[in-house]
């Protein structure tokens, strides 16, 4: 538990929710991060306790964690299927499981337990080969059978009279949720605290290049020199790189989510079905948060739609039967960046000083912290950390992809 | 529900199309492998006005949209030999 919260209890001291007064932006920084998000700010929090790197400035064109940050479903799992991505994502939920006490900021890291549900012989061994790589990989992880999910699980139904009966599941025990602004704010506190610029309403309209290096970076407010420029900008990764001169691999898609009014408490699991394309868990609050596949193409606005809706339901009320009579509160879509492998792509880009994390297609929020601590290190040393170098952004032009749209669940 | 003239067999629910990728210029089947992987895997992907690839599954139909990716609006529909030659 975070100290400040004990504090508060007693009446000892007040939380504090304020950044500092936003500044004039200085002519230069050593480090420019485009886009304020759980990202770009994780990057910022690092780059100063890690590297001593201070003078940084993360511009963000709204407010800060305001965009995709804030329309993910906050579920943190590491229960992938390449090697490199579950040792990835294992190094993020060790970091996750502390985060409350590192940044002394409550993000309300909740383990609950996740299962991928399988309703085919064939998901039955996409899991079991999930589970053999995750347990190599040291990551908790098993198959289990019907019997074992209505165990865990009471709420699902169990009846073979469906559409999609269910076989078994991909366990994973330490599956989690935290609260997705939380992360965004503590990481932004703490980074604050110790020097970074957070600029919020400054958005990055070019890039000004020289020599195969960016030097300055155009805003709304201004121009910057810069060092070094890590863009994070999930969404809006082609249009930015795009300013610079640089092409990714990336179609955006649009991500849609939903969640009912809250509801007594009846779910403890988090529930997927790649199968079905949909997932849901039950918030604090009591409400059930949903989503389900990406949009079947490219959008660059987010968007809500019936087409999704009806979609979803069809298949969550065969799991949940008695969410029938549940209306829904609120409906959002965020923007996913969907590379070709389903992984990330991450690390220097074709010019010298620019350092991209993008790519995150349905699976960005878990990665906040290991993305940011380790982009930092990139960033800081100029050299591509051993955990990222898989996911580096052209390794498409050398055909080494890291298929993971095995356990991306409801990826497409 | 939306629709798209399928320039085939006219207006149609969207949901009968299948997303075929931007227009772009194919490498010569000859092409160093760093061309076909830039035409396989990367993307303008930018906002505005694009053309793109869409398949009537039905009837298995490509043809080419003019589609603004930021408001969805799909602007013209053309058949493939009117667009390349």
């Amino acid at each position: 538990m975070p100290l400040a919260l004990i504090k508060h209890a007693l009446g000892l001291s007040r939380p504090k929710r304020q950044l500092p007064a936003q500044k004039e932006l200085r002519s230069n920084y050593d480090v420019v991060i485009v886009g304020g998000g759980g990202h770009g700010l994780a990057a910022a929090y690092y780059l100063a306790k890690d590297w001593g790197v201070t003078n940084v400035a993360v511009l963000e064109k709204s407010w800060l964690g305001g965009g995709n940050t804030a329309r993910n479903t906050a579920i943190v799992r590491s229960n992938y299927i390449t090697p490199e991505g579950v040792r990835f994502y294992k190094e993020s939920m060790g970091l996750f499981e502390t985060l409350s006490q590192d940044l002394d900021f409550n993000v309300m890291y909740t383990k609950r337990g996740h299962l991928t549900l399988a309703h085919t012989d064939a998901a039955m061994r996409t899991m079991r080969w999930r589970a053999e790589v995750n347990k190599h990989m040291g990551v908790q992880s098993e198959l289990v059978d019907d019997q074992d999910v209505a165990r865990i699980e009471p709420a699902l139904n169990m009846s073979r009279d469906v559409r999609w009966p269910i076989l078994g599941a991909l366990h994973h025990p330490v599956g989690a949720t935290a609260r997705h602004d939380a992360v965004a704010w503590g990481y932004a506190q703490r980074a604050a605290e110790m020097g970074v610029e957070i600029h919020q309403g400054t958005e990055v309209t070019g890039f000004e290049l020289s020599g195969g290096k960016i030097v300055s970076v155009q805003t709304t407010r201004g121009k910057v020199g810069c060092g070094k420029v890590l863009q994070a900008v999930a969404g809006m990764s082609s249009k930015v790189a795009g300013m610079a001169g640089v092409t990714l691999p990336i179609r955006t898609i649009p991500l849609q989510a939903c969640v009912s009014q809250p509801l007594k408490p009846f779910l403890d699991t988090i529930i997927v079905s790649g199968s079905l394309h949909c997932y849901i868990w039950q918030s604090q609050r009591g409400e059930c948060v949903m989503g389900g596949a990406v949009d079947p193409y490219p959008l660059q606005a987010p968007r809500s739609t019936l087409d999704f809706k009806e979609g979803l339901m069809a298949h969550m009320l065969e799991l949940i039967p008695g969410l029938a009579d549940a209306p829904l509160m609120r409906q959002w879509a965020g923007l996913a960046d969907m590379t070709p492998d389903f992984s990330p792509v991450m690390g220097k880009t074709s010019l010298e000083n620019h350092y991209i994390d993008a790519g995150w297609g349905t699976w960005g929020f878990k990665a906040t912290p290991v993305c940011g601590k380790r982009m930092a290190e990139c960033v800081a040393t100029e050299k591509v950390p051993d955990i990222l170098s898989a996911f580096r952004f052209d390794r498409f032009k050398t055909f080494d992809q890291v298929g993971e749209a095995g356990a991306a669940s409801v990826g497409s | 529900m939306k629709i798209m003239n399928c320039p085939l067999n006219g207006p149609r629910n969207i949901s009968e199309f299948a997303y075929g990728g931007e227009v772009k210029p194919t490498p010569a089947p000859e092409a160093p492998s760093q061309d076909w992987a830039d035409y396989v895997y990367y993307h303008a992907n930018q906002p505005g006005i694009l053309r793109e690839w869409w398949l009537h599954v039905p009837t298995s139909y490509w043809f080419i949209a003019e589609r603004d990716v930021t408001t969805d609006r799909i602007i013209a529909t053309f058949k493939p030999e009117e667009v390349l030659r």
